[in-house]
């Protein structure tokens, strides 16, 4: 149904998905503190493949994302169980936010958390399932 | 004792890695394990014989009391030593009787599993960590018994056991609970120690009830008891080890680990004396019917069973010696005969004894076991089992027990000798017979007969040295199943008494009904109708019920219709809560409310989308107006301060309408598939929601039950949460579990609609109303009420509306409209809005393509 090759839609394409990826990664790192994060981020990231599926196809697609967007439900799924343990290790209960603050030279500082693990996980899950169905249906279409 | 656990499950974890290089010699390295757990166990035995407790802590969900903690006294170390002990020569015989079996490693892996939970059963202090290991026992019994998923009667036997002991473990959990409500604490130590007389309690004999559920179906109690042979299935030493020797005692261990606070009473006494001698009865009975062997010890098993219930609810002092030493003895024996039971079939090639016979010439060794072993089975001196059974008839005797029961208990024990005799004579005496060659008959290797062989002796060492067993191993866990110091010892020779005479009788009578045995059966064949009424058609009864009430319920409620779905749901929605919401709450018209110009139009282009989706004639149409009202909804949530929700709302509608684009074309043409009586009945339906919401809204603006927790989220965002991002603050740090709950979700949801996508039905039209080939036979289903695709339906439908059509259009619509349009294309709305679209449409999609 989406015939490849209106060159607009090429190029558009091509400078809007790494842009918009890198909007997404935005969202998700300043959800803490402002709108965002990663429920938000993980529609956005989809969003942008979307736009390279409706314009190169689902195989191409597929070949720039590398990884089975199945696969990368598990990755978002494993990220936020992993964010429960640390807890434990300081003998907190489960799920118990650990901030590591890290001082970069020039003296910005960072904060590394398990809430920020846990939303990498939300972001990825949810990127993740979007792509499954998109692509899915994008195939079944294909064929 | 918490690492013990923990290694066996280990130890099974390693197995698929060991076993592709080892194979079958894996067992030896396995065996290891419980090995060496044995004799650390066999360390406790003068500290817990010296009447100490030892209590290992360790704190799980301490928020809900609910721990890790475990408990070494006499009950359970009786147990570890039962479970390690045995185990380790099971998973040697197991080497050996799976050998070059390709699916050895799997069988290992569960078998070991199972010793695991097993062993976190009896240590457990923790009535909640109790009944999760308790449910892992009968899932791994389960995939034991299914082992030979190939043969429908393993599958069935499989279900059939995990069916009746969950179900009983059902009513386990709601007894636990109850327990813990009662008594305040889920600790069973905690229990034991505390003051308060259960007893008492209006919901005693509720509790009693359901954890008596558990513990008989577990424990196979009549009349429970019938999944238990039909789990001789299993290979055989799953037999010998979790339905002879450990997981079917599961059962009599809560029990005894509960005797102490919930014995006593008549209620406990009644049931628990009379439900044992029945399934004493019961057990033997069925045992004298059978001529395969391992039917002939499952049913002595389900005596056995019977007995230990009975000896706890006898509950005198002296039943609670017996009662240890015949749990003792039986594990001892049982497992024993089951392994050389194991060996005659694997060597002779049959188990039914009217098939083999006169095997001693080529199987010496293990003739000579099964015979000392059934000695002991039989109650003969000096075996340990003989040492027991004493104790048992000698409780009855001086327990205030019901003649009757006593009588039960007396043919039991005649009908047990029987069962020993044929047990030890029919297959190694006589002429020789068997499916094999004689010459191709011989000794198992040397992993089979390590296990019958230590067990025998133990039997044999027992039972010549009582006292010092007495002392060490049963008298404390005795001690542990009274909860006082028990006074008494065991002994071979009591002198002359009423049971070494009712023993001695019984003794008699069944070897004379031995010599008679095949006359007997035949005899007894007349039963067979009643028989074949027993407890286990109840069992087929109620599957049968379960899968009728799923089809009916399947054709009423999940027939397909998005339509339906949806009526029910919000339906139900409005009943119970408009009922709530009008008889708790008084309601407000609070219309005293400022609003601004543009909040004004942001409402009226939301109201405006949705009727225009309601009435559209187009799909399209009904794509942008969805939209439309999605937009709104965003614009809304920005207007009051809220970008996340608007920010997500706005990206979800994006989403939505790629989804859309998608399968947009290849949805069936647009048509009206209900008639206007179906979509007055909708409209009024979706305004009873409409309604609903409205008041639900007005009551939460007016009525504040609880002090709002965002002002507590909102003052420690920042300095607790370390974020300023309230929402999201409260989606990953103080909702995160609910959060990572809702990500499970879309995954799973995310897969079914994958699976929807890709999977093809290629099964035949209607497969999916045999859901319960499982457990029963396929089902004729008549070619009528077959669904074969959605598009049928859809097609008859439309071969109706044609008729209607033609009548409706006269008066309604312009004549002209439906001449022009295609078949199907109705110039008539559809009522759904957008997203019934979607996912109904996803079905129609699905079908077209199969």
């Amino acid at each position: 149904m989406m015939k490849p090759g209106t060159l607009i839609l090429h190029a558009a394409a091509r400078f809007l998905v790494p842009l918009q990826l890198l909007f997404s990664v935005f969202l998700l790192l300043r959800g803490h503190n402002e709108p965002g994060g990663g429920f938000i981020a993980g529609l956005v990231a989809s969003g942008a493949f979307a736009l390279y599926l409706f314009t190169f196809g689902a195989a191409v697609t597929r070949d720039l994302l590398r990884v089975d967007p199945r696969n990368l439900i598990g990755i978002g799924l494993f990220f936020g169980m992993i964010s429960i343990f640390p807890a434990i290790f300081n003998g907190e209960p489960f799920l118990t936010a650990q901030w590591w603050p890290v001082m970069l030279p020039g003296g910005t500082e960072i904060k590394l958390s398990t809430p920020l693990i846990f939303d990498i996980g939300v972001y990825f899950a949810v990127f993740g399932s979007v792509m499954m169905m998109l692509i899915g249906l994008t195939e079944a279409e294909e064929h | 004792m918490q690492v013990a656990v923990l290694v066996i499950y280990l130890a099974a974890l390693l197995t698929p890695w060991l076993f592709p290089r080892h194979q079958h010699r894996t067992a030896w390295a396995l065996a290891a394990v419980p090995a060496a757990l044995t004799i650390w166990f066999l360390g406790f035995i003068p500290a817990i014989a010296g009447g100490e407790t030892i209590i290992h802590e360790f704190a799980w969900i301490p928020g809900l009391d609910i721990s890790f903690n475990m408990v070494l006294d006499g009950l359970s170390l009786m147990f570890a030593l039962l479970i390690c002990g045995i185990g380790t020569f099971i998973v040697l015989y197991a080497g050996a009787y799976l050998q070059g079996h390709p699916a050895q490693g799997r069988f290992l892996v569960v078998l070991m599993s199972f010793m695991g939970s097993m062993l976190g059963l009896v240590l457990a202090d923790n009535l909640i960590t109790l009944f999760v290991f308790w449910e892992l026992t009968s899932i791994t019994s389960y995939l034991l018994i299914g082992f030979n998923h190939h043969q429908a009667e393993a599958r069935k036997a499989a279900l059939q056991g995990l069916i009746v002991t969950v179900g009983g473990g059902l009513a386990l959990l709601a007894g636990i609970i109850m327990l813990a409500i009662m008594s305040g604490t889920y600790s069973i130590q905690g229990i034991l120690a505390s003051p308060e007389v259960l007893a008492e309690h209006p919901w005693f004999i509720g509790m009693m009830i359901c954890i008596l559920l558990g513990a008989f179906t577990k424990s196979a109690q009549f009349p429970f008891h019938f999944w238990l042979p039909n789990a001789m299935a299993a290979p055989t030493p799953v037999s010998a080890y979790l339905h002879s020797a450990t997981m079917v005692k599961a059962g009599v261990y809560l029990l005894a680990r509960l005797h102490p606070e919930l014995g006593g009473t008549d209620f406990w006494i009644v049931t628990l004396s009379a439900f044992g001698a029945f399934t004493m009865l019961t057990g033997a009975f069925m045992a004298v019917r059978s001529t395969d062997m391992k039917k002939l010890l499952a049913y002595s098993t389900v005596m056995a069973l019977g007995s230990l219930i009975f000896l706890l609810g006898v509950s005198t002092e002296l039943a609670m010696l017996a009662f240890a030493a015949y749990l003792l003895a039986h594990s001892l024996y049982k497992g024993a005969l089951f392994m050389l039971a194991g060996i005659v079939d694997h060597e002779a090639g049959s188990r039914d004894v009217t098939e083999v016979g006169g095997l001693r010439k080529q199987l010496p060794l293990s003739a000579g076991l099964t015979v000392v072993a059934t000695l002991s089975l039989a109650g003969i001196p000096p075996l340990f089992g003989f040492v027991a059974k004493e104790a048992l008839l000698e409780s009855m005797v001086e327990g205030s027990v019901f003649v009757g029961l006593m009588a039960l208990v007396v043919i039991a024990s005649i009908f047990v000798v029987t069962v020993a005799a044929v047990i030890a004579l029919r297959p190694f005496f006589g002429t020789f017979k068997a499916p094999k060659k004689a010459a191709d008959i011989h000794e198992p290797p040397i992993g089979m007969l390590a296990g019958p062989v230590t067990l025998v002796a133990l039997s044999l060492i027992a039972g010549l040295l009582p006292g010092l067993v007495g002392d060490w191993i049963t008298l404390p866990a005795s001690h542990a199943v009274a909860g006082y110091t028990v006074d008494g010892y065991l002994a071979l020779w009591h002198g002359f008494n009423l049971p070494l005479l009712l023993s001695g009788v019984s003794i008699a009578i069944g070897l004379l009904l031995y010599k008679h045995w095949d006359a007997f059966r035949e005899k007894i064949a007349v039963l067979n109708p009643i028989i074949a009424r027993g407890p286990e058609r109840g069992y087929f009864h109620f599957m049968d019920a379960i899968v009728w009430i799923a089809e009916w319920q399947t054709r009423k409620l999940q027939n397909g219709s998005m339509r339906n779905y949806l009526r029910t749901i919000t339906l139900t929605f409005v009943v119970v809560t408009g009922y709530t919401l009008l008889t708790r709450y008084q309601l407000h018209w609070n219309w005293d409310v400022t609003l601004h110009f543009h909040e004004l139009v942001a409402a009226g282009i939301l109201v405006a989308a949705a009727i225009a989706a309601s009435i559209t004639h187009s799909r399209l149409g009904a794509v942008a107006a969805m939209g439309a009202v999605g937009f709104s909804v965003a614009f809304i949530f920005i207007l009051f301060s809220a970008p996340d929700l608007g920010i997500t709302q706005i990206l979800v509608e994006t989403l939505t309408v790629i989804l859309l684009v998608l399968v947009l074309f290849r949805l069936p043409s647009f048509s009206n598939i209900s008639t206007t009586r179906e979509r007055i009945r909708d409209a009024a339906v979706a305004l009873t929601v409409g309604v609903l919401m409205m008041f639900l809204i007005m009551i939460t603006i007016d009525v504040q039950l609880f002090e709002p927790i965002s002002d507590y989220m909102i003052a420690n965002s920042y300095p607790l949460a370390h974020g300023r991002n309230i929402v999201n603050v409260i989606l990953v740090d103080y909702r995160a579990l609910d959060t990572l709950g809702e990500i499970f979700v879309l995954a799973l949801a995310a897969m079914g609609v994958y699976a929807m996508i890709k999977f093809n039905p290629q099964t035949e039209p209607g497969a999916n109303h045999f859901a319960g080939t499982l457990i029963l036979p396929p089902k004729k289903v008549p070619e009528k009420d077959i669904v074969h695709s959605l598009d049928e339906i859809h097609q008859k439908m439309l071969e109706e509306q044609n008729i209607l059509d033609a009548e409706v259009n006269k008066d309604v619509v312009a004549p002209d409209t439906s001449s022009e349009h295609p078949p199907g294309d109705y110039p008539h709305n559809d009522e759904r809005n957008g997203e019934n679209d979607a996912s109904d449409e996803d079905n129609h999609k699905e079908d077209n393509r199969s």
